[in-house]
């Protein structure tokens, strides 16, 4: 088992040097740079601007160098956990990005636990009714789901839950608790707020997993042994938890890989939507204004995090089936 | 027949026996089964297909509403850049039929136009005497049909002096209707490039990767493996970010369209090469193979039109993806940039909750998304039992 896990560990890490090669590479391709922008933008409303100050900050952080070394500083900065400066806010990248990553993760989390819960009654419910009116309505509703973007699923629910339980609009929580220590409060405040969020990030996952959920049940249930166990006269119930859904549920563990992608995503546009205090409203600033420290470690950020909830999901899967255990380690 | 075979440590000389051989011989067939068994793979795939009611309805739907962007200019009322200043925020009007009892055909009534001074809303009440009756094929906004030919011919027009927002409008007086019509021509257009492209570099990549294996596979990989544990959305918005402001709305279009194909490969890559690998195993590849078949052969003839049809139907499911990508770039107004008009730009408009509030109309191009998406999905899952005709549901 050990073993397994030190593997898996050791495969992620080239994974994460070439998601940093490739971050790297997108926030270095635009034209130009922050400064560029910034000089341009005060020049604009008729400001000057100190050039040394400028020159001193370009040296600072090696715009005069070469661009495999930036890279290497960059990715050689992280490992200590200095993740540059962010030009925009004058601020270092931790400082800024703070609690956002964590609110990020929060949010992300209970939208993957809140998908598992709806996704797994209605699944099953799906799989053992196939083609049943409650299977057809629950699975077009999960594609209706799929098929709102999200953005707008966000600002009409926003909309109602403003005019029927008057919640306030946007954020994670009332303005009054930003910057609050953790309080019953706060708490309840937050939770209020969280629920649109992880209803409209939700929805969009949730689908795909009803679908799939009830295609490997059904694959399932279609196996002789179903067939054998119903024949010699056991429960219905029974038959249907003792072996089929532990298969698949192998496979609802294993999803998180797939969809956290998707969530994570989600929760972007979404958090845009909202302003929601997640790191979507920042990394899009980040990029508009090309403060690529900060663009690019939201970025990098995102994709660990990924990268993180995968092997976690791995080694889940690793617990629960021993085949996938036993052979892990050597191929 | 006199045995042929030869002594030990010596090669089987070529053997075909000459006496004619009849296949049906054996088992006389039935015409029924005649029909199924020596029907071509695509009649078997139709018939499949057929039976999926909702995918067949679905394709229709999809194949009309493509159609429809042929001729978009003359299916839009009016033309898309134009301005009503009277109309500003005009709700939609309903299309009635009587008329105080009477039938007059297809009419809306007028609109009094009021500002309230207290919110400064613009009111508009219908006015039941002023009955304006719609035309058809009816000399309207002139435009440019495909931006060549001049022309005027609409397929429905407002009364002389009249006006028709069966949509409503937006807040510079611009038929909503008129700009999903016009909106469908960029948003559909792009999930088809979108798609080329991935399906381009999905079927060269993952192909290479399944056919030669070793380490181009494993490179191959790794690659997909990177792109897929990054969040799309966040990579499109920084891929999109880098374009410059500069370019013309034309160049942002093709470099959006050319975004989403570039991340959005690596799913059919993953298809194409587990496929290769699986297929390269079956018994008709290996009798291909022994019957002396070169590799280029065995592969485009025997290999690429066994899972073609898999990976059809599989590019069908991915078209959703594109054009709600498009729509989500274009709603934080990152992706296209007017004057182009696609449905995400539209709602760009609505991008605040006041919009939700008080002029709920302009949500109304996430109709044509919902309803192509939808479309979509169930012609994808139409296609993909119909590829797999030996595979009883």
């Amino acid at each position: 088992m050990l073993r397994y896990i030190f593997y898996r560990l050791l495969a992620a890490i080239p994974t994460l040097f070439l998601i940093s090669a490739l971050v790297f590479t997108i926030i270095e391709l635009p034209p130009g740079d922050f400064f560029e922008n910034y000089i341009a933008e005060l020049q604009a409303q008729g400001e000057t601007v100190d050039p040394r100050k400028i020159e001193y900050l370009k040296e600072e952080y090696g715009f005069d160098k070469p661009l495999i070394e930036r890279y290497f500083t960059w990715v050689g900065g992280m490992l200590q956990g200095d993740f540059g400066y962010s030009f925009e806010y004058e601020l270092p990248v931790s400082d800024v990005v703070g609690n956002r990553l964590w609110l990020t993760i929060l949010v992300s989390t209970i939208t993957i636990i809140f998908t598992w819960l709806i996704a797994f009654p209605i699944g099953i419910y799906s799989a053992t009714h196939q083609y049943s009116w409650g299977d057809y309505g629950l699975t077009f509703l999960g594609l209706l789901g799929l098929a709102t973007p999200n953005f707008l699923l966000a600002l009409i629910l926003l909309y109602f839950a403003n005019v029927w339980f008057g919640t306030s609009i946007g954020h994670l929580m009332d303005a009054e608790y930003i910057d609050q220590p953790m309080s019953w409060a706060k708490f309840g405040s937050m939770a209020e707020h969280m629920v649109i969020p992880v209803i409209v990030i939700g929805t969009a996952g949730t689908a795909g997993m009803i679908r799939r959920l009830r295609a490997n049940l059904l694959d399932e249930l279609q196996k002789q042994y179903v067939v054998t166990a119903r024949a010699k006269g056991v429960p219905p119930t029974r038959a249907l938890v003792k072996y089929p859904l532990r298969m698949s549920l192998n496979f609802f563990i294993a999803d998180i890989g797939s969809i956290l992608p998707a969530v994570i995503s989600g929760a972007e546009v979404v958090a845009i939507v909202l302003s929601l205090e997640t790191t979507g409203p920042l990394l899009i600033r980040a990029l508009q204004s090309q403060d690529m420290y900060l663009a690019g470690s939201f970025l990098m950020f995102l994709a660990t995090l990924t990268v993180i909830g995968v092997l976690i999901s791995d080694i889940a899967l690793a617990i629960l089936d021993p085949r996938i255990r036993l052979q892990g380690g050597r191929r | 027949m006199s045995s042929s075979i030869p002594p030990d440590g010596e090669a089987i000389s070529h053997f075909v026996s000459q006496t004619p051989f009849d296949p049906q011989g054996v088992e006389k067939l039935s015409p029924e089964q005649e029909k199924v068994y020596f029907a071509s793979q695509l009649k078997l795939m139709w018939w499949k297909f057929r039976k999926h009611r909702a995918a067949v309805w679905s394709g229709i739907f999809l194949l009309l509403i493509y159609l429809s962007i042929l001729i978009s200019e003359f299916l839009a009322p009016y033309s898309l850049e134009r301005r009503d200043v009277r109309a500003i925020y005009m709700p939609p009007q309903g299309i009635h039929l009587f008329h105080e009892g009477s039938f007059v055909g297809p009419f809306v009534y007028g609109y009094d136009f009021k500002l309230n001074m207290q919110t400064l809303k613009r009111e508009y009440v219908p006015n039941t005497n002023d009955v304006q009756p719609l035309r058809f094929f009816c000399r309207g906004d002139s435009y440019r049909f495909w931006g060549m030919v001049e022309s005027d011919l609409h397929l429905v027009c407002p009364a002389e002096d009249g006006y028709f927002y069966l949509l409503g409008t937006d807040r510079l007086g611009r038929d909503v209707l008129s700009r999903i019509i016009y909106g469908t021509r960029i948003s559909l257009t792009i999930g088809l490039i979108g798609i080329t492209v991935s399906f381009l570099l999905g079927i060269s990549i993952g192909g290479m990767a399944g056919y030669y294996g070793g380490w181009i596979d494993h490179v191959v990989q790794r690659i997909i493996e990177v792109l897929q544990s990054l969040p799309s959305i966040p990579l499109w918005l920084a891929l999109a970010a880098i374009m410059p402001v500069t370019w013309s709305p034309i160049v942002v279009y093709f470099g959006i369209t050319i975004i989403l194909g570039l991340i959005d490969w690596t799913g059919l890559a993953r298809a194409v090469r587990s496929k290769l690998l699986s297929l390269r195993e079956e018994e008709y590849v290996v009798a291909a193979e022994l019957m002396g078949a070169s590799p280029p052969r065995v592969i485009f003839r025997h290999l690429i039109p066994g899972f073609m049809s898999h990976l059809i139907a599989s590019a069908t499911i991915t078209i959703p993806t594109m054009i709600l990508g498009e729509t989500a770039l274009s709603f934080l107004g990152l992706g296209l940039r007017p004057p182009v008009t696609s449905w995400g730009v539209l709602l760009n408009e609505a991008q605040n909750i006041n919009v939700v509030a008080l002029y709920p109309w302009l949500i109304l191009p996430v109709v044509p998304v919902i309803l192509v998406i939808l479309a979509f999905n169930f012609l994808g899952d139409g296609l993909r039992d119909a590829a797999d005709p030996y595979h009883s549901a």
